[in-house]
């Protein structure tokens, strides 16, 4: 039962992080490797806001998600808009680089020390009890609860909603969407905003659980596979390709050897990529599009 | 795409021999006496630093050409060159530690598992191109540090495998000076093979492979020949790479081989700029020394203590600044800009190139 409720909570965090690389990839056919950074970027706004709101959990939560929604239009508006129209390699790459300013970044300014923003909110973690005796810490319940309404809520945004829409005409012909009068820019920067909203919630939900340090983005890393496996296009197939990889990676550490845990996921990803290289649920033409 | 401008006048050349050699002209032949004097002087009147910073940026020269072969000829994108020189690097440690293996059994050895990671490397691009591939290379990359680390938590050395320097005829090779030259040779000899590689058959096949796989196809190249080709080779000199580097540094552990470094070189050969071997050298020298350059500018700055702890951090953000910068306003790298100084010398006292077929 632990087991069950180990995989699930594993799935979630995978989940919503994965549907920040999705909702890129999709509109925009970048893959942005600076998602687990964006997302640690999130977690220690945290710790800034909590300082500038004390004794306001709830403002400086929200205060958190605004800044991250600004962050990611920022990053797109001066950064990726330069990058349309380049290479392949040359926009990952650019990613990559964000990626790593932001390590610095973070480094410099909050240290590289472990950090407990729960504390410095004032909020505690208490162990819940699960009927059939499996424990589940608030904050993991909370991320569990957070990726199922964020999926609900992605998923009528683009399937109903007027932008969402757009996204999608975007990401499938962009010239054609182009033509039409869909702003473009204006379709890419939402796609950023959300996708660093989606992953710094992720960001802040796991640093409330366990503190927060500077080797987060390598959880985010660990949830590209689960993108890929489900397909990098799909929504629906970031939440398979989720479970996929959290169950093979909790039950491998339970049953096999603990050091895989940082391979697990990796080893899913080049199953897939061997068999069905456009995973789960991705569209086929993609590869070669790529 | 790229075309030189006329670098020497009244020169003809008369016989094949004159087309296949690889210096034609007083100009090379001068400029490249001076630099290997430049070269060989140097160790003699450098300071250890100076010495160790060289040997450095040498050894990141054999990777970052062998990278450069791979991405920037064959056009196959690898983030797990990191995970080579690891390769590299372990077979040599772990060689040298449980049968006392010369170097001249684990320089091969390293050489023959680049070999077979090459080809683990390589099968995947049979099937994947652009950023699966890049994905692919990534997760393999992870995957030969797992490796690593599981071996030394296995055997218990769980801080890093010691590696003797390795001796010729009982006479230990522990002095820098010897290793420049060591290294500095290693580098030529990468550097020579790459270019003949590049001139011949194969270069082409891999040049024709970037440029569109189809026509290549059409045009008679062995697609998956070449590919796996490209990555065997260059995996082969990359592991090389890392057996010098662990009997250079005396001491392997896995800390040293993270994704960091594989985006390191990938930065060289952006920096250095896309497909010139000259460019791999420039973007080599220019990531080696750029930390010790930041470092030295921050010395300068006033109240030093304050940042001393952060070094590390604002290498790594002015780093990714820098790749950011290159990646926006100068695509070429490097190069470009030395071509652009070239053609502003060349040129002068005019500033625009004559357009292609004008008459004059």
């Amino acid at each position: 039962m632990q087991l069950f409720v180990n995989i699930v909570v594993l799935a979630s965090i995978y989940a919503l992080i994965a549907c920040g690389y999705v909702l890129i990839y999709r509109v925009s056919r970048v893959l942005n490797l600076a998602h687990g950074e964006l997302m640690m970027l999130g977690a220690y706004a945290v710790l800034a806001t909590a300082s500038l709101f004390s004794g306001h959990p709830v403002m400086a939560l929200g205060a958190a998600i605004v800044l991250s929604l600004v962050v990611g239009v920022l990053v797109y508006v001066f950064l990726m808009r330069k990058m349309t129209g380049e290479m392949v390699l040359a926009a990952i790459l650019t990613t990559v680089a964000l990626g790593i300013l932001i390590r610095g970044f973070v480094v410099l300014v909050w240290s590289a020390q472990q950090q407990y923003p729960a504390q410095a909110l004032g909020i505690s973690n208490p162990s819940l009890t699960l009927p059939g005796g499996a424990h589940i810490s608030l904050w993991s319940a909370a991320l569990v609860g957070t990726t199922v309404a964020v999926y609900a809520a992605l998923f009528f945004f683009l399937r109903f909603g007027r932008w969402g829409m757009r996204m999608r005409a975007a990401g499938q012909n962009p010239l054609l969407a182009a033509q039409r009068g869909i702003n473009l820019h204006g379709v890419y920067a939402l796609a950023w905003s959300l996708s660093t909203l989606t992953g710094a919630l992720a960001g802040i939900l796991l640093a409330l659980d366990s503190g927060l340090t500077a080797t987060m983005p390598v959880i985010g890393l660990k949830a590209f596979p689960a993108a890929l496996v489900g397909g990098l296009d799909s929504l629906v197939g970031a939440l398979a390709g989720a479970l996929i990889v959290a169950a093979a990676e909790v039950l491998l550490i339970y049953y096999v050897d603990p050091l895989l845990s940082d391979v697990v996921p990796f080893l899913v990803l080049l199953a897939m990529l061997v068999f069905r290289p456009w995973g789960l649920f991705g569209t086929r033409e993609e590869l070669d599009r790529v | 795409m790229f075309r030189p401008l006329p670098r020497a006048s009244g020169y003809f050349r008369t016989d094949y021999a004159d087309e296949l050699a690889l210096i034609q002209t007083r100009g090379e032949r001068v400029s490249l006496a001076i630099f290997i004097v430049v070269l060989t002087a140097l160790p003699l009147i450098a300071s250890p630093f100076l010495l160790d910073l060289a040997c450095q940026v040498f050894l990141a020269a054999i990777g970052a050409l062998s990278l450069m072969l791979l991405t920037g000829y064959a056009g196959q994108i690898s983030l797990g060159h990191a995970g080579l020189i690891a390769a590299g690097a372990f077979t040599t440690g772990i060689l040298a530690r449980e049968i006392n293996a010369p170097f001249w059994i684990t320089l091969p050895a390293s050489a023959l598992t680049g070999v077979v990671l090459g080809l683990i490397f390589g099968l995947p691009s049979l099937r994947l191109r652009g950023l699966y591939l890049a994905v692919s290379t990534l997760a393999l990359h992870f995957i030969v540090i797992y490796l690593g680390g599981e071996y030394e938590t296995k055997r218990g050395f769980s801080t890093g495998i010691m590696v003797d320097k390795p001796a010729i005829a009982g006479f230990a090779l522990n002095d820098g000076r010897i290793w420049y030259f060591i290294l500095l040779a290693f580098a030529a000899a990468t550097l020579l093979i790459c270019i003949n590689l590049l001139r011949s058959r194969s270069g082409r096949a891999w040049r024709a492979l970037h440029a569109k796989e189809t026509v290549a196809e059409a045009l008679g190249i062995s697609v998956a020949r070449y590919k796996l080709l490209a990555f065997v080779v260059s995996s082969a000199m990359t592991t090389v790479a890392g057996c010098l580097f662990a009997y250079y540094r005396g001491f392997v552990s896995i800390e040293a081989f993270d994704l960091f470094l594989s985006i390191q070189y990938v930065a060289m050969i952006i920096i250095g700029g896309m497909g010139s071997l000259l460019g791999a050298l420039l973007g080599a020298a220019f990531v080696t020394v750029f930390p010790y350059a930041i470092e030295s500018l921050l010395k300068l700055l006033p109240n030093v203590q304050s940042l001393a702890g952060d070094i590390f951090a604002v290498n790594y953000a002015s780093f990714g600044v820098v790749m950011i910068l290159f990646l926006i306003f100068e695509p070429q790298g490097l190069v470009g800009i030395w071509r652009r100084v070239q053609d502003y010398f060349l040129l002068w006292p005019f500033k625009q190139k004559p357009l292609a077929g004008a008459r004059k």
